[in-house]
């Protein structure tokens, strides 16, 4: 278990110490696409350095706003409270807050950067379609994840990830409009500074390796929070029933946006063509092993 | 001379290596020790819970179903005899266990009568504790975790060579006793 914790603790350093690389690259292939130079790097290094010191602090606000997550009264879900103390308790774990999501698809995410600063968030589909052991199991779920860091590294990728896709997507914009020059005689000749097409290339790569950075973080440690969650409650059956269920259920989680895919326990968008001829380029993206392996696995346990 | 210095360095260095390990594995032993202590008292917190939720419980059944006297005794001198029972482990786990028993028939009475059942005031206290016996035994779960921690810890090779010096002791698991292993009877 401190394994696994050091080791989730170790990977976000090196998350954010590429994320701040990668940041640095785009602002420099900017700077030579759109003719700044190395103002563009220096932006650029600003807006990461703010960026991920912002994340630190922020970044469960934001997961949890962009959900439209609102505080869970404890009043009116009494046995959500319950369920979750019950098992910080096995876990030595302070209490998350608790938060609902309206949403008719079942679903639940954990959010935060350390257990003392962690919420944990389900949707309110979740509650009326699983029965008290089965959610049990989810919670458990959850709370493996705020206990292992994963919160912390995952959370972090979200807001990464989105600031790349928005720097590249704001890049290229600027590249179509001359990036607000007016433009000269001599723009359109010569155009074979390579630096620039190198730069071009990075640009439409770096949101494709950063999706896949987010994907690959996420696959392992579902599989690794669901076994935890089993150590937690002593009772894989309640999981497996709970996966189970959310395998037959086909609501999409509108509440669920592509950059904070890899937060839920299921994956909320649906896996277009995952068996098709592209199958294989899918999975690459997908931020979750399929439910059936995750059941499998825990059918042995 | 200067030979002799290199020597006294690296002398010094292990020293100084062997202390900061000693220290660091000390206080691992001490964190576990002092989390073995919360967690049982964690325990204790849990069960009281219960027993303050009872009284509630009681008046609320009483009104609904008078005439189960034996069944609302049953559970109030369980209750009773839970806090006067003395503060060892075994007599506590008898004695809550006798509860448990006697909160199950109570629950049953449920199914007698509708109207208590339909009662929201009835159905939040079996929520209630529900919850706080589900809590009771990840308390003990987590205890027994916390105890296998510190055990492995003070058996290990090197750490046993000084704990056994600075009386570090094993602890003991929490074991469920004959009665909580076998499920409580629920008469109708």
């Amino acid at each position: 278990m401190f394994e696994v914790i050091a080791s989730n603790k170790r990977r976000s350093i090196a998350l954010v110490i590429g994320f701040v690389l990668v940041v640095v690259l785009i602002g420099t292939a900017i700077g030579y696409v759109t003719g700044f130079g190395w103002v563009g790097t220096l932006v650029a290094t600003l807006i990461a350095g703010v960026l991920a010191f912002g994340s630190y602090w922020k970044s469960d606000s934001v997961a949890l706003a962009v959900s439209r997550a609102r505080p869970a009264d404890p009043g009116e879900y009494q046995r959500l409270h319950n369920l979750v103390e019950g098992l910080c308790i096995a876990g030595g774990l302070p209490k998350p807050r608790v938060y609902i999501i309206d949403d008719a698809a079942p679903n639940a995410f954990a959010t935060g950067r350390n257990p003392k600063h962690a919420a944990v968030a389900v949707t309110s589909g979740l509650l009326e379609k699983l029965n008290r052991v089965e959610l049990e199991g989810v919670l458990a779920h959850e709370l493996s994840h705020i206990r292992n860091y994963d919160i912390l590294v995952s959370t972090l990728a979200v807001t990464m990830v989105g600031a790349i896709a928005l720097l590249t997507d704001t890049a290229i914009r600027m590249m179509w409009w001359n990036g607000g020059r007016v433009a000269r005689d001599g723009d359109r000749q010569g155009g074979g500074n390579p630096l620039a097409i190198i730069g071009f290339v990075l640009l439409i790569f770096a949101p494709i390796i950063a999706k896949a950075m987010q994907a690959t973080i996420s696959r392992r440690r579902e599989t690794l929070a669901d076994v935890s969650a089993c150590q937690l409650t002593r009772y894989p059956p309640g999981l497996i029933s709970a996966l189970e269920k959310l395998k037959a259920d086909t609501t999409v989680t509108h509440s669920a946006s592509t950059a904070t895919a890899h937060l839920w326990i299921e994956q909320p968008m649906s896996g277009v063509g995952d068996r098709g001829r592209l199958g294989g380029v899918h999975r690459f993206f997908d931020t979750h092993p399929p439910l059936d392996e995750r059941i499998a696995l825990l059918r042995e346990l | 001379m200067l030979m002799l210095m290199w020597w006294l360095i690296g002398i010094l260095v292990v020293v100084a290596l062997v202390v900061i390990y000693l220290i660091g594995a000390y206080n691992g032993l001490i964190r576990r020790r002092n989390q073995i202590e919360n967690s049982w008292s964690q325990i204790d917190v849990q069960l009281k819970r219960r027993l303050d939720l009872i009284p509630n419980l009681v008046e609320t059944v009483k009104a609904y179903a008078q005439h189960e006297r034996e069944t609302l005794e049953a559970v109030i001198q369980a209750r009773n005899a839970a806090i006067q029972a003395p503060d060892t482990p075994e007599a506590q786990g008898q004695a809550q266990n006798q509860l448990t028993g006697a909160l199950r028939q109570l629950f049953a009475l449920g199914e007698a009568y509708p109207d208590l059942k339909a009662n929201q005031n009835f159905l939040a206290l079996q929520e209630e504790l529900t919850a706080t016996e589900d809590r009771v035994a990840y308390a003990r779960q987590f205890y027994n975790d916390s105890v296998l921690g510190y055990n492995n810890k003070l058996q290990q090779f090197p750490t046993m060579i000084f704990a056994n010096m600075l009386n570090f002791e094993r602890r003991e698991y929490f074991e469920a006793d004959e009665a909580a292993q076998t499920a409580p009877n629920v008469q109708f």
